[in-house]
């Protein structure tokens, strides 16, 4: 059977070049693959300067960095982590390539759309990158860009300003390209509500790309404008106000976050019916709980700026709002704890990472009701307990989410299996990494250590070297995690197209899939997540007539 | 082509919806766009209204600085131009191809008129020093150098989507010539219609908001 390995359609036509083939490409399939691969290769990046600052934090007082390559250090990390990777994430990889192939659709409504955002991602990365031999250094302004320090400081900003900008237009084209294929293209018969709950997240996260992302670009375009030109509309020496830049800059940057974690909830709920062999419980909850977490999301930034100057009510108000969005969260996690209620569970790999990822958020979801609380945050903010907060919300909940999913939709995209051992020992190290790494930090953000210093008390010590370890196995888990998948590219056992016996429509077609998916389209009019005695409800002929 | 039909159970035909051309989702898709471009000015004007309010008396004084007859003017060939746009696409679905490319010309024509003035209004205002990082308006009061930021800014980034605006013209003319767009098939020329539309509509209210306050 050839898949789209073999053949694929060109924006130019048809090229003999196999590497013109691949970035040319306008298969979905294609294009999720190119950003997965310059996307990894940029989080493992980051994942060294990350580790690189633990170290340098292993002992207090400076060990082998200056306080100003510690501050461009994290700056990297951020930037490279935020922008570079998890915000494109999971959209611009398993949801391109599984989007089209759950809602029945040979392609996104708009191919050569896509193929421009990947560019323009790439440009993006170039951009960001090329301040990192040029200029005096890359930005040390944080990943947030606040200003006036980011107007005042000789470090080169421009770069990472412009390509946070660039990057936000590939963000904004692909959520549009994701909003018009859902609204346009689903199988005849699919409705709304008989969608995967992945391709909720997914829906949820677009109109978020879609209606925050020019904010920030707009406003980091300001920030460049000051620069180069002076404009200074958040310059306080012209009468601008940086109070208004954090505003507007967390109008998108907090419904960001819930643009990180949305399509990682939809990758729980493709896993856990899958492996408890039943339907999900509560369906409709968890696909109207993705819309309000969007929609409350949009409304909560202001719990960024407790601590810098707003009035009393607004604060009050912020805080409100921010407890309101813990609670379709909440619903969503006892929907899948209901899921497992009287399931068949199989703890196979992407199984472990989920049932983990579930663990850890619901503790960076509590923290983060904890920040959310007036009086505490003053205490907190600017803490490692917040540090922590989203790292257990974006590591412990998205990435593992994220690694859950390349997991189980592994056998589709390479047609091989991985080795289940060896993927359930990286799911371990990582997971007591993680939380070796990342628990300590609470109780010192708690005890008051601030974040962002390339230093600290000596009072501190025990808890920054038991992080310091956990840094090094979650390293090591990383590292199994890509070993595994390397091995079962080599030799692993063919997979077939359905190796986990799940429901959805991409397990119906071959792996991997030909190119245009679907030979015919089928006729959708039932559930998405249906067994009958562990086996998946609906089957169909090689017609895509239902059989079953 | 032939319709693509998927067959349910009882073998009743369902169409499935081409995307290679798919009119709705493509007018959709736009109209999303168009909405980010909404988000994107409407940052703005949120920046100007918290300007205006903390400094009205300034703002409106610094308004009477601005040309007000050349922005009228303005105002005026910019309703024309997307007058004839729509005019455009409405001879094209007619079937009237010659009279739609000269309705096309003449709005990249009257485009170009709007640059030129707008150009010769900001040399105006440049040649009183009256640009961000000027000497001579960082002296001025806060408000005003607030309110030449945002007029720079605000009326800089209109006039690059005029720019985008006569390039899509140009494209426009060019899949006239390449059969692209014909009668039966003027999804593009709506959707740029579309956005001719946008572009005047934000410059409907940049004009009181700017040149009309002092008055």
């Amino acid at each position: 059977m050839t898949s789209f390995y073999h053949e694929t359609a060109t924006v130019f036509g048809t090229h003999k070049n196999p590497i013109l083939q691949w970035i040319f490409s306008i298969d979905h399939k294609r294009i999720a693959l190119l950003y997965m691969g310059v996307m990894f290769t940029l989080f493992f990046l980051a994942i060294g300067a990350a580790l690189t600052m633990r170290s340098e934090l292993f002992f207090p007082g400076a060990q082998f960095l200056e306080p100003k390559t510690y501050n461009q250090l994290f700056t990297f990390h951020g930037v490279t982590m935020i922008f570079l990777f998890i915000v494109p994430g999971i959209p611009a990889t398993l949801g391109n390539f599984v989007l089209p192939l759950q809602l029945g659709a040979r392609d996104l409504s708009f191919p050569r759309l896509n193929l421009l955002s990947w560019w323009l991602y790439v440009l993006g990365v170039v951009t960001g990158l090329s301040s990192l031999v040029t200029g005096h250094g890359f930005a040390d302004t944080g990943w947030t860009f606040y200003a006036p320090y980011s107007i005042r400081t000789d470090a080169h900003v421009l770069p990472t300003l412009s390509a946070a900008f660039i990057l936000g237009l590939s963000s904004i084209l692909t959520g549009l390209n994701f909003v018009v294929t859902i609204h346009r293209l689903r199988a005849p018969g699919m409705t709304f509500f008989k969608m995967p709950l992945f391709v909720w997240g997914l829906y949820a996260t677009a109109w978020i790309q879609v209606l925050a992302t020019p904010v920030v670009g707009i406003t980091l375009l300001l920030v460049i404008l000051e620069r180069t030109l002076g404009v200074g509309i958040f310059d306080p020496t012209k009468g601008g106000d940086p109070i208004l830049y954090e505003h507007l800059f967390w109008i998108y940057s907090h419904p960001a976050v819930y643009l990180m974690i949305l399509p990682a909830f939809g990758i729980v709920s493709e896993v856990l019916p899958t492996f408890t062999r039943r339907t999900i419980f509560g369906y409709h909850s968890i696909a109207i709980s993705s819309a309000s977490i969007a929609g409350i999301g949009y409304l909560v930034w202001g719990h960024h700026m407790f601590a810098s100057g707003m009035s009393d009510t607004a604060r009050v108000i912020f805080s409100f709002l921010t407890f309101l969005v813990a609670i379709p969260t909440g619903v969503k996690i006892f929907d899948w704890v209901a899921t497992l209620y009287k399931g068949s569970i199989v703890l196979a790999t992407p199984m472990l990472w989920i049932l983990g990822s579930i663990i850890n958020f619901t503790i960076g979801g509590l923290t983060g009701v904890t920040l959310g609380a007036l009086g505490a945050d003053i205490h907190l903010h600017d803490t490692y307990f917040v540090v922590a907060h989203f790292h257990y919300t974006i590591l412990g909940g998205t990435i593992f989410m994220f690694i859950g999913g390349l997991y189980y939709w592994y056998p589709k995209i390479t047609g091989k299996l991985y080795d289940e051992a060896l993927g359930r020992t990286a799911f371990g190290v990582m997971f007591i990494g993680f939380n070796t790494l990342w628990f300590p930090m609470f109780i010192a953000g708690y005890l008051g250590n601030p974040r962002r210093y390339f230093d600290y008390l000596p009072t501190f010590t025990p808890l920054h070297q038991i992080a310091g370890i956990g840094a090094l196995l979650v390293a090591v888990g990383l590292f199994l995690v890509v070993y595994n998948f390397y091995r079962g590219l080599k030799d692993g056992r063919e997979a077939g197209p359905n190796p986990w016996r799940a429901t959805t429509l991409e397990w119906h077609i071959p792996s991997p899939p030909p190119l245009e998916n679907f030979s015919k389209i089928p006729y959708v009019d039932f559930d998405p997540y249906e067994y009958e005695n562990g086996e998946p409800a609906v089957q169909f002929d090689e017609n895509f007539r239902r059989i079953r | 082509m032939q319709q693509e039909m998927a067959y349910d159970v009882q073998g009743t035909p369902h169409p499935v919806t081409d995307y290679h051309d798919d009119y709705g989702g493509e007018k959709f898709g736009f109209w999303i766009f168009l909405l980010t471009e909404a988000m994107l000015f409407g940052a703005l004007f949120l920046l100007f209204a918290i300007y205006f309010y903390r400094h009205t008396d300034t703002f409106a004084e610094a308004s009477g600085d601005l040309k007000v007859w050349l922005g009228g003017f303005n105002t005026v060939i910019l309703l024309l131009s997307t007058y004839t746009m729509g005019l455009a696409t409405l001879m094209m679905r007619r079937k009237n191809v010659r009279s739609s490319v000269l309705l096309v010309k003449i709005t990249a024509a009257t485009a170009a008129l709007f640059l030129a003035i707008k150009g010769l209004e900001w040399g105006i205002e440049i040649h009183h020093g009256l640009y961000p990082g000027a000497g001579v308006l960082d002296a001025l009061d806060k408000g005003k150098i607030l309110f030449f930021g945002l007029y720079f800014v605000m009326t800089g980034l209109h006039g690059l989507h005029v720019i985008a605006g006569i390039a899509l013209m140009v494209w426009v003319l060019l899949l006239i010539r390449s059969g692209g767009i014909r009668p039966e098939h003027t999804i593009v020329m709506k959707n740029v219609t579309l956005y001719w539309d946008f572009v005047h509509l934000v410059w409907i209210v940049l004009f009181p908001i700017f040149y009309m306050i002092g008055v």
